[in-house]
């Protein structure tokens, strides 16, 4: 029959059967009752940002680097319309959230009440799926049913909108046993007949690649095991996106890194050349693809994805697997051993391969007094490689640079903003993964511009003595803006100068962190030893050369073959076309 | 894939009948730049659970299937079934047309009706409303006719279709 309690009760009830450990938000009036039910209970952890776009950015920290679902208390009104931005950077990348919102009361919707939006209207299209809960009684089912989407099939927020009345009135609460939903059912195994095609035209390939995405990682650890071992039964050269990074070891000799606009040549390259592409758990994005019509000509190509919508949308492909990646990968070797499957001879292509490595497209040279943002990356790397640090970033030139040069070994290590490209995601997100890991070093990546978008938030890792540190990558410009300012519009800067820098050193000691600066090369070491020494946050100002480019690229509309490999004069005025696009 | 020919696809949607429902479709359809020729949507069900909408879309095949996929993960979809993959299956709608008009004029416009088996549900001294059922060709025909013979306003529901046989989709 279950107990009677309140609806606010019903929630704290209902998120701790759910294992919830931690919640992030900022309260306001019209979730008081539910604040108020958070008060009298200790097994929930409330962590109050400063912002409610943080709370959600840190809810996918935390759910990002521990594969929990990550859940988000706001009030209505502007604590879910500022909320929109990380619902929606969760939804692109595929995020598992549950986001409570306040809601006037019942009686006063749609009335233009204080503090009213119309919070499900406005999170229809940038949620998985959301609830308006207007009976107290489905309190505990919609929260229960919600955990269930946010987490299964493709990962994504569920918002949950819960007018003030309802978590007044009482109603029955039971837990429930195993949830299904009536129609929601996500595809986990995928069609055999299909993955035996599959395993059978990897078989034959003498030029295949495995093209790796954000899927493998939500699939949970065990789906990165699976790859390496696909990798080392099938030989064929791996390359990854930028939400896939870790899933296997930068340095695992397959590894190709990362491909795209600013991915390695060969992994480029070999997507453009090879014979057959194995896309698991990613969604072929137009950062990856670069021109559609002239990507990768010459491969039939096999998708695995667990949302269906996936397939077709912008490549056609051969083979279509709808499923979830890290079961398929295991159906896939187990069909290969049973067929006994030798990898085809590829000696050729990895000759092919070695070429175009030996382009060395991530290379850079310092030299002079300026320091070069890459060497900064790559000693911060090798500095702190042994410490497995979780990695968080902002977005622009130095997330892309942190991506090319800090390596990932294992998955759920990387955090960053991929699809909706979200400046302002890095701090809170190493707030969230540092709660779920509180004795891991996590370092937010950041760029003097982005930091400043959710620079509030380091009032928040103070008051939860959370050793967050924070690395900027202080170029005094918005770097990606002034990048493509430089290449596409005649080098006319237009506000992407970052003109009136706080001084980051006092910043930080305001809020009780401890404040760094790097000045250059000669005292990288040692600013860095001095952040990883420090055992509470850090915030370092790593001053680099204002001017550097982020390369290789591909410009936007151009194909994997037109890479720029490096900085020798691209100043220039793009054509109309090439500036229309993103 | 856009240069393709496009197609017209008559879509059926069995949805949950719930509040904001509709709006996550038709949000879909303008989010994604699809279009709809026409759109219908009922309660069909005896427990008022499940309504069924149909959506009349144009599009190059790829998109279609790229529709379909859409809809399908929205988490109140129960079924979408493409009708114009399907196979055979009946296209009705239904238009309410006004005619105004005296002598000769109204005399024809109920000669055109009766050939149309249009039937007048509302009659003052000057004037028609005219029910017509069928096709959207035959609506079309219809109103295009009536527009001779004083045509003043039109109602019309869209398309609502079945499969044939004895299946339900």
């Amino acid at each position: 029959m279950g107990t009677e309690m309140t609806g606010a009760d019903i929630v704290v009830q209902a998120l701790t059967d759910l294992g919830v450990e931690v919640v992030f938000g900022y309260p306001g009036g019209a979730v008081l009752p539910i604040y108020d039910a958070l008060f009298k209970q200790n097994r929930i952890r409330h962590i109050l940002v400063r912002h409610e776009q943080a709370a959600v950015h840190a809810a996918e920290g935390y759910a990002r680097s521990s594969g929990k679902v990550g859940v988000v208390l706001v009030t209505s009104g502007p604590g879910a319309t500022n909320a929109v931005t990380g619902i929606t950077d969760a939804l692109m990348d595929s995020i598992p959230l549950v986001v409570l919102t306040g809601q006037v009361p019942t009686h006063l919707i749609g009335t233009d009440a204080f503090q009213e939006c119309d919070t499900v209207g406005i999170t229809r299209h940038c949620s998985k799926h959301n609830y308006l809960v207007q009976e107290t009684a489905r309190l505990g089912p919609v929260l229960h049913e919600a955990f269930y989407i946010a987490r299964s099939g493709r990962p994504g927020p569920v918002v949950i909108d819960i007018p003030k009345d309802v978590q007044i009135m009482k109603a029955r609460y039971t837990k429930p046993g195993v949830i299904s939903h009536k129609t929601y059912k996500p595809q986990v195994k995928g069609d055999l007949a299909a993955i035996e095609a599959a395993v059978d035209m990897l078989a034959a390939a003498e030029r295949p690649i495995l093209y790796t995405g954000g899927g493998v990682i939500n699939s949970g650890p065990v789906a990165s095991q699976l790859l390496r071992e696909l990798a080392k039964a099938t030989g064929a050269p791996v390359t990854s996106t930028l939400m896939g990074l870790g899933s296997v070891p930068d340095d695992h000799p397959q590894f190709l890194g990362m491909l795209g606009m600013h991915g390695s040549y060969e992994a480029n390259m070999a997507m453009n050349k090879c014979d057959l592409m194995l896309c698991l758990g990613a969604r072929f994005d137009d950062r990856v693809t670069g021109r559609l019509d002239a990507f990768s000509p010459t491969s039939r190509k096999i998708h695995v994805d667990i949302d269906r919508s996936s397939f077709n949308k912008t490549v056609r492909v051969d083979l279509a697997i709808q499923g979830d990646v890290g079961s398929v990968m295991e159906d896939m070797l187990k069909v290969w051993r049973a067929r006994g499957h030798r990898a085809a001879d590829q000696k050729a292509w990895w000759e092919q391969i070695k070429g175009w490595r030996s382009r060395n497209s991530f290379g850079f040279e310092q030299k002079g007094e300026a320091l070069l943002p890459q060497k900064a990356i790559q000693r911060l790397y090798e500095m702190t490689k042994a410490k497995k640090p979780i990695i968080s970033t902002e977005v622009g030139q130095h997330q892309m640079w942190a991506a090319q040069h800090f390596g990932f070994h294992e998955p759920n290590k990387w955090l960053t903003s991929g699809g909706l490209g979200t400046m302002g995601y890095g701090l809170p997100a190493a707030i969230g993964a540092q709660l779920a890991y509180p004795g891991a070093l996590v370092i937010d990546i950041a760029g003097e511009a982005s930091i400043q978008m959710n620079i509030q938030e380091l009032g928040t890792a103070t008051q939860y003595r959370l050793p967050v540190k924070i690395f900027i990558i202080n170029n005094e410009y918005m770097g990606m803006v002034r990048q493509w300012q430089e290449l596409n519009h005649g080098g006319r800067y237009s506000e992407s100068y970052s003109d009136s820098l706080p001084d980051f050193v006092k910043l930080a000691e305001a809020y009780g962190w401890k404040g760094i600066t790097i000045e250059g090369p000669d005292d990288l070491d040692a600013g860095i030893q001095a952040m990883i020494d420090h055992p509470g946050p850090v915030m370092v100002d790593c001053r680099v050369a204002k001017l550097a480019n982020c390369f290789p690229m591909i410009p936007s509309g151009a194909s994997h073959t037109d890479m720029i490999l490096s900085a020798a004069d691209e100043r220039g005025e793009a054509d109309d076309d090439a500036k229309a696009l993103v | 894939m856009k240069h393709l020919p496009s197609e017209r696809h008559t879509l059926s949607i069995l949805v949950d009948n719930e509040a904001g429902v509709l709006a996550r479709i038709v949000g879909l359809f303008s989010a994604r730049g699809y279009n709809i020729e026409s759109l219908t949507v009922a309660d069909v069900s005896d427990d008022h659970e499940v309504s069924r909408i149909t959506v009349v879309t144009n599009g190059p095949p790829p998109v279609i299937d790229q529709i379909m996929a859409q809809l399908d993960r929205l988490v109140p979809v129960h079924k979408v079934v493409d009708l114009t993959d399907w196979g055979p299956h009946v296209e009705r709608e239904m238009a309410l047309v006004k005619v105004a008009g005296i002598g000769d004029k109204r005399v024809e416009a109920l000669r055109l009706a009766d050939i149309f088996r249009a039937r007048p549900v509302d009659t003052s001294t000057a004037s028609f409303v005219f029910e017509v059922s069928g096709s959207s060709e035959k609506v079309n025909q219809f109103i295009a006719l009536m527009r001779e013979v004083g045509l003043v306003e039109v109602a019309r529901t869209g398309v609502v279709a079945i499969a044939r046989g004895a299946e339900a989709v």
